[in-house]
């Protein structure tokens, strides 16, 4: 009969504690809970009185620096600095964390802003994000993914998963992901509104640090539980064919980004090894008056140029590779997975409306009121979010496509400067050797 | 074929086809016994050369008729009609100005392992040893000058090529059989063009008796490939994968530099048997060729440079320079192998980017399939073709790596330990004399001891022997003369083929690299437009 769905859709991801200092805020925050950050079980009026929840609840406890920030946070605003000149430039070390500068345009022009971020920081915007007002249907949207935490003497593991985001140097692509992340929701019409973003870039301040209850967001516990509603059959053509390719997509795009580290990976290591054999090379010179063997050092002194410059292309060559394509690459895919979450959001919503029908239909005569209020409820909430999600939709299949597009031109521009530039340096180093010992 | 052939074996007027050899016998078989299996095979059971023109029945040499074989072939070159004074040098002196130790101790001297049964190859070619001795020493301030002249020139007027390999047989009895084509202007050839088949044992061979004849005098003799057992064994049972064809690309590479450097040597250019290998029909079957393995050849390299570490000389002014210069070789021994890991590790490193490209490639393909987006379903396929295409690229120019790089590392590594043992050779025939030094001491004091003792009959021999020792050594010291300037020659002109060598190879690996890059920028160029026309 009733399903706990609650229960049952609770996973461990993003847990927090939702100890807020007034039930203004615990009424903002009480729509989302769930498997990721949305509960996606119960009706919103059976979460009134948090109190009687004790330990099935995610709490979200803050730190204050300013109270003022605090309740101006979820009010609706609109950015003042320009999304496009949002940048991440550079990652600095701070003991075993790494610290972001921000640095955004004022819209008015007069200036610009310097913040420095930790990782934390973005996970806090994160939250603000999905705890926003209520927004009809907010669960429709595909809420642009944020890279996972980068973690510095970290084993090959924990560093693989971040792929193409912790190559390159100084965190350089980590850099560009996030830069890409707050652009991204910068320029998202109802999460630009959200003040925690002004806050977040503009406040000399550090925002009000979360305290993670229960680690990191766990994929897999997600996983594990999409298992059962994810193949859960759509009522919408356009949302099963959708559903049914983002689900290719995904694999796709991160097969397709895996593979392609792989191949960056053997690009330097055979920077490496041409840098060994150049050095071997030297290692034959002899300083040696003979007229034979001066000849042969010279031979060896101008190879070694050679396998030098060889080296210099395939460094080259990874470096193009990881900043364009790889990082293009790796978007899409997390994009995906985004895309994918709001869609499993959208059918659990789906699971909870078809439910409360069934209730509704076998309901004794006495809950029948009660039973066809959560319906209606749950249709209302579903329409929704199928609205947004349609619209969402649409515009991440053109951003994306837009992203991909200049991620593909900018990666053939690079290889093809590079690749002239080494042409005519190998046709020079021809011209040398041929002329020489003449 | 590979980069390293980069001439086209010269068409062939009036090609002298000979079918192949026919001898069953193991070709690479690294056990101690020699198969002498002398069938005559049936020539119609063997192969057609595709150049069929004009088959002559094939003279089918059986092991006894080698002796008269060789002399026939004598015979041959002497009708010829295409005289050059070196040939009629050949015969006209039989006088032995060195005295000729019997084979087997000549076998020794020259390092090869030897074994017993191997009487038949080595009895053969004593009359040509003789022979070729005196001419290469009587004519040498000839071919002195003629050197002086052939120096000057680029190629001397001498092409040949190792091409077509091709499997002769079945099974554990099969062989690769490789054409070696000569273009020539020297006038000592019959024709101007021919090509003749010769399988892996035939070079082996030829090794070995250029070993045995000029070793002596200090000769670098290049060495010739090595032997292969697991690689042969994957071609005879007919594995129809890529490492055998690499493997027999990489032979037929080998071969050929091999050929290409005894022709560039101006001595043994002129020996007959490199005139018989590139000429004639049919080569009586080499033997005892399972001795010069790989790891046989290393041991015989690795007791050269020990001996020669546990001899001493007196100092003076030219050992300075051998002694220098043997140690330079000792030292750009290591330099090279160095070289040679790290060009390998390249080598296997730009193979896995091959494979890492082409998994990209497909997993790019699939993305683009699956994409709704006509115009960027279009750029990702175009992509997953790009990519693609790179790795062909990537493929061939592994394959430049190796087969220009790697092998010319490897053919130097060998050829050092050539010079090695030249060296080493150099240091017996001191050794030899010193010894007789002492031996005709030895002898004086016996007739001293004699004189005073007073037995005339006894001196009488005593005073022979001094004698002929000291003819002897007279004889060595001239030998040791002799071999101290050949092999002061030899090393020079070694160094100078070495950078010649190189330099041409680094040429080579330089155009297909650039080559290689031009490519990969019209690529690029092709696919920026499909990018662009995504919408």
């Amino acid at each position: 009969m009733d399903e706990d769905l609650f229960l049952e859709d609770v996973g461990d991801s993003w847990s927090f504690q939702l100890g807020g200092e007034d039930e203004d805020d615990l009424h903002e925050y009480q729509a989302f809970l769930g498997s990721s950050f949305f509960d996606l079980s119960g009706d919103p009026f059976s979460q009134m009185g948090l109190g009687d929840h004790e330990g099935k609840q995610f709490c979200w406890k803050k730190t204050h620096t300013d109270s003022s920030a605090e309740e101006e946070e979820a009010r609706e605003g609109s950015l003042s600095v320009s999304a496009q000149t949002i940048r991440v430039t550079e990652a600095v070390r701070d003991g075993d964390a790494l610290t972001f500068i921000v640095i955004s345009q004022k819209l008015s022009g007069s200036g610009e802003y310097h913040v420095a971020r930790t990782h934390e920081d973005f996970q806090w915007l994160q939250q603000c994000l999905f705890s926003q007002e209520v927004v009809p249907g907010i669960l429709g949207v595909i809420f642009p993914p944020l890279p996972a935490k980068p973690q510095l003497n970290a084993p090959t593991k924990v560093l693989k998963q971040l792929g193409f985001l912790a190559m390159g140097e100084d965190w350089r692509m980590y850099c560009m992901a996030l830069e890409t992340y707050l652009q991204q929701v910068a320029a998202h019409t109802t999460l630009s509104k959200n003040k925690c973003l002004e806050n977040f870039l503009t406040s000399s301040e550090p925002p009000g640090r979360q305290r993670v209850r229960k680690g990191i967001f766990n994929r897999l516990s997600q996983a594990m539980e999409g298992m059962r509603k994810e193949g859960h059959k759509d009522v919408d053509d356009f949302f099963q064919t959708e559903r049914d390719n983002n689900l290719t997509l995904t694999g796709c795009s991160k097969s397709a980004t895996e593979r392609f580290i792989d191949v960056v990976l053997t690009e330097q290591k055979l920077a490496v090894a041409c840098g060994h054999f150049s050095t071997a090379l030297h290692l034959c010179v002899e300083q040696e008056e003979d007229s034979a063997v001066l000849a042969f050092s010279k031979i060896c002194v101008k190879l070694s140029e050679v396998i030098d410059s060889i080296k210099r292309n395939f460094e080259s060559v990874a470096e193009n590779n990881l900043s364009t394509l790889g990082l293009g690459l790796d978007l899409e895919s997390r994009c995906q997975e985004a895309e994918k979450e709001m869609l499993y959001r959208r059918t659990c919503k789906l699971v909870v409306l078809e439910t409360a029908s069934r209730n509704a239909e076998r309901a004794k005569p006495v809950k029948t009121a009660a039973m066809d209020e959560l319906k209606v409820a749950a249709e209302k909430e579903f329409d929704h979010v199928s609205g947004v999600a349609k619209q969402e939709i649409a515009r991440f299949h053109s951003t994306r496509v837009e992203l991909l597009r200049q991620a593909l031109i900018l990666w053939c521009e690079k290889q093809l400067e590079t690749a002239r530039d080494t042409s005519f340096r190998y046709s020079e180093h021809l011209q040398a050797f041929k002329g020489l010992g003449e | 074929m590979a980069a390293s052939s980069p001439r086209n074996p010269p068409p062939l007027r009036g090609a002298e086809n000979q079918d192949p050899l026919s001898e069953m016998a193991d070709e690479d078989s690294d056990e101690g016994e020699d198969i002498f299996v002398g069938n005559s095979n049936p020539v119609a059971e063997s192969f057609q050369p595709d150049t069929a023109n004009g088959e002559e029945p094939a003279d089918l040499f059986s092991e006894e008729e080698t002796s008269t074989a060789v002399n026939s072939s004598i015979t041959t070159f002497k009708s010829n009609g295409v005289h050059s004074d070196n040939e009629n040098d050949l015969f006209a002196e039989v006088s032995v100005e060195l005295s000729m130790e019997n084979p087997s101790t000549t076998a020794k001297t020259s390092g090869a392992e030897f074994t017993p049964s191997l009487t038949l190859s080595a009895t053969q070619p004593r009359s040509m040893e003789q022979v070729g001795y005196n001419r290469t020493s009587a004519t040498q301030p000839r071919s002195m000058e003629q050197l002086e002249e052939e120096k000057d020139e680029d190629s001397f007027d001498m092409d040949v090529a190792v091409t077509n390999p091709e499997k002769i047989g079945d099974g554990m009895n099969a062989y690769m059989a490789y054409k070696v084509s000569t273009r020539t202007t020297l006038p000592m050839f019959r024709n101007r063009t021919f090509s003749v088949w010769r399988r892996f044992s035939d070079f082996l061979g030829l090794y070995e008796k250029l070993s045995v004849k000029h070793s002596l005098n200090g000769c670098i003799i290049p060495p010739p490939p090595e032997k292969s057992v697991v690689g042969m064994t994957k071609v005879k049972v007919g594995k129809e994968d890529s490492s055998s064809a690499d493997f027999v690309e990489r032979r037929r590479a080998a071969l050929e530099r091999y050929l290409q450097r005894v022709v560039c040597h101006p001595s043994l250019l002129q020996d007959p048997d490199v005139r018989e290998f590139l000429e004639r029909d049919e080569l009586p079957r080499a033997v005892g060729t399972h001795t010069l393995s790989g790891a046989g050849f290393l041991k015989m390299i690795n007791r050269a440079s020990d001996a020669v570490s546990k001899m001493t000389i007196k100092i003076s002014y030219s050992d300075a320079w051998f002694d220098n210069k043997l140690q330079e070789v000792e030292s750009e021994d290591l330099q090279l192998r160095k070289l040679h890991a790290v060009v390998d590790s390249l080598v296997n490193h730009r193979k896995e980017l091959c494979g890492n490209t082409a998994v990209f490639a497909k997993s790019m393909a699939m993305l683009g399939n699956s994409e709704d987006n006509t115009a960027l379903s279009r750029a990702l396929s175009q992509l997953a073709e790009v990519e693609d295409k790179m790795e062909t690229l990537h493929q061939e120019q592994a394959a430049s790596d190796f087969f220009i790089l790697a092998e010319l590392l490897a053919d130097y590594i060998r050829l050092l330990g050539a010079v090695r043992g030249c060296f080493e050779q150099r240091m017996k025939t001191w050794q030899r004399w010193q010894e007789a030094q002492s031996t005709l001491q030895k002898k004086r004091e016996v007739e001293a001891k004699l004189l005073w003792a007073n037995k005339p009959d006894k001196l009488q021999q005593a005073k022979e022997e001094i004698t002929e020792w000291e003819g002897k050594v007279t004889q060595y010291e001239r030998d040791f003369d002799r071999i101290s300037v050949t092999v002061r020659k030899e090393f020079l002109r070694f160094e100078k083929e070495k950078s010649k060598d190189f330099k041409s190879q680094i040429v080579k690996y330089l155009e297909s690299l650039l080559q290689s890059q031009q490519r990969l920028v019209m690529f690029w160029e092709a696919f920026l437009p499909e990018a662009k026309a995504i919408a």
